[in-house]
């Protein structure tokens, strides 16, 4: 911990300063990019342009006002944006180099490849705790060679769950609070094996303790896998993130305005309006 | 010391009223009259049946639902000999409603899955309006059809169905008449009822919570497996209630079981066998040439009827508001 920086006016910066390694540190996972992204609903041009490269291993935050197209980019990175009956992209979303909108792509492949955790706790009613974290497996039909109770044991523990459901794995999923459904729906998303972790907003329904329970699994989670979240709270992009990329909807589609290291981002951004936003001014 | 008990001056609670407008009044009372006055349209229809049915309650027993034979006979002597049992006609209704179930209720459930999740928006307004058309239309018709067009092809089927899984019991005859059989009713039956059950599960499908919809495509889910794992559980109750609502229509249907059925007073569970029972199709058939004893012992049967459907309308209400509130 670099305790300097907490007399640092900017405390976020301090914050991130902490946070931050080198990229290429973290060998693990697999690097996604996304180059020139448009997003439309209907004739609503929503997201004009977006280049974005997330390095293997690494952990980026989109921030940014309501409205300004995070939301939307990270549903076009595993392909849930076209579930609106009117969106349309344009634009490339490579995953190991190779375009997941190519002509003749399995969507679910690449879902598979690409977990995504929802704003709200999504946990399947019906089902027991056990058979939550097994769901995709069992939705995608996979053979897994491995022992069922061992991969169970080790998506909860990296969600950090295990230690408070190992004893009623057979129980409802409804009977957790909302911070445990969050990270059983971590722990689901892990058991696919996916090389790449979406998170919309995961901690924007949950109390403050759930809240750093799970950027301690993000942490946790960003040694093996890469990350990308949407947050609204900048302390938390600043807590967790390596990356942080700036969005921002001037009255026309919303677009990135900066990107950089987030202790950058934090202490000395490019851009005024990004200035602005961390700083507190608007938004 | 004063053992002082200190008193808190707690306030009387106050009656709350309000004084209606008399045009409110009025209208409320409208209201009530109106609803309360099917319900005493039904207890009277179920009064009526119990009141003049009950002299062949009275006369056959116990007998009157458990034995088969049905006859008016003037003996010899003049005198009027009756035996009045409906054991065929019930056995023959749960048949053919079971009958009408078993096909119409995948049919349903797969096309609300269809209209629901795989339909294009054109041909989902299409569908959805032909299959409503359906339920709106005159029994008599689909009567007609069953018998002239439906009728051969049944029998067809059911020569085949006979040919491969005669071993299977209820899937035997005694002899080869596959004519107008349980089979080829319940065939015209479950068309009878795809539209009802069709709709209830449409409806409880398209209320599955999207982000469950959308946490099983973010693993990776097949559209398929998304509806197995997500809107199946979810609907399950619903289904089960639109089916009930389906047998409620099954069991009362009248002209269209009548067109296409031999009704015959004899249990019989060869489904492919030509002859089976249905309780609304016996009293048409009976009631214009029945007897003054006869016609009580049909409205008797009309009464059993009226038990029946009401009761299973009754559970199906239960399971869908259940389904529908819960919002599982």
């Amino acid at each position: 911990m670099s305790t300097d920086n907490s007399s640092q006016p900017n405390s976020l910066a301090g914050v991130a300063a902490a946070r931050h390694r080198e990229p290429g540190s973290a060998p693990l996972g697999s690097g996604l990019e996304a180059r020139g992204v448009h997003a439309w609903f209907g004739s609503h041009h929503a997201l004009e342009g977006v280049s974005l490269d997330f390095a293997a291993g690494t952990v980026t935050a989109l921030i940014g006002p309501s409205g300004c197209g995070k939301s939307t980019f990270i549903r076009t990175l595993n392909r849930m944006h076209e579930f609106i009956p009117s969106a349309a992209m344009a634009g490339e979303v490579l995953l190991d180099g190779k375009d997941i909108y190519a002509p003749g792509t399995d969507v679910t492949k690449i879902r598979l490849q690409i977990g995504m955790v929802f704003q709200k706790p999504n946990p399947f009613p019906s089902m027991t705790i056990g058979e939550n974290v097994l769901a995709g497996l069992k939705l995608a039909q996979i053979k897994s060679d491995r022992n069922k109770d061992e991969l169970l044991e080790e998506c909860l523990t990296r969600a950090g769950l295990w230690q408070e459901v190992k004893d009623r794995l057979g129980a409802h999923a409804g009977g957790l609070s909302g911070g445990q459904q969050q990270r059983l729906c971590i722990a689901r998303s892990l058991a696919v094996n996916p090389k790449v972790l979406l998170m919309d907003e995961p901690c924007s329904a949950l109390d403050p303790g759930s809240t750093l329970r799970i950027e301690d699994t993000i942490s946790q989670l960003s040694k093996t896998m890469t990350i990308v979240i949407v947050t609204h709270n900048m302390q938390q992009a600043a807590r967790v993130s390596d990356y942080t990329a700036f969005f921002l909807a001037d009255g026309g589609p919303g677009q990135m305005v900066e990107v950089g290291p987030t202790n950058e981002m934090f202490s000395r951004p490019k851009d005024e309006r990004t200035e602005n936003y961390v700083s507190g001014r608007f938004g | 010391m004063s053992s002082s008990v200190i008193e808190r001056a707690v306030p009387e609670k106050r009656v709350l009223t309000t004084k209606p407008r008399p045009s409110d009044v009025a209208f409320r009372a409208t209201l009530n009259v109106m609803s309360y006055s099917s319900l005493l349209i039904l207890a009277a229809i179920g009064g009526f049946l119990a009141f003049r049915g009950f002299g062949a309650f009275k006369e056959n027993g116990f007998g009157f639902i458990t034995h088969s034979d049905w006859s008016s006979i003037v003996d010899n002597s003049g005198k009027e000999v009756n035996t009045f049992g409906m054991a065929a006609m019930i056995t023959g209704t749960l048949i053919i409603s079971t009958i009408a179930l078993v096909i119409g209720v995948p049919i349903s459930v797969l096309t609300a899955l269809f209209l629901t999740f795989y339909a294009p928006e054109k041909i989902k307004r299409a569908l959805v309006t032909v299959v409503d058309l359906m339920a709106s239309f005159p029994s008599i018709l689909y009567g007609l059809w069953g018998f002239i067009v439906l009728s051969p092809m049944a029998t067809y089927w059911a020569k085949l169905i006979y040919k491969y899984l005669h071993w299977i019991p209820f899937l035997n005859v005694p002899s080869p008449a596959f004519e107008r059989s349980p089979f080829l009713a319940g065939i015209v039956l479950s068309i009878m009822i795809i539209p009802i059950v069709t709709s209830v599960s449409r409806e409880i499908f398209g209320q599955t919570p999207l982000d469950r919809i959308q946490a099983a495509y973010a693993l990776g889910a097949t559209r398929w497996g998304m509806i197995r794992a997500v809107v199946l559980p979810f609907g399950a109750s619903g289904v089960v209630g639109g089916a009930m609502l389906g047998l409620g229509r099954a069991l009362g249907e009248t002209v269209a079981v009548y067109s296409v059925l031999n009704i015959v007073f004899k249990i019989n569970w060869h489904i492919l066998y030509g002859y089976g029972g249905n309780i609304a199709s016996m009293i048409v058939q009976k009631f214009g040439e029945a007897s003054f004893t006869e016609k009580k012992a049909l409205l008797a049967a009309g009464f059993v009827l009226f038990v029946m459907t009401l009761l299973v309308n009754m559970v199906a209400n239960t399971v869908v508001q259940r389904a529908v509130k819960s919002g599982k």
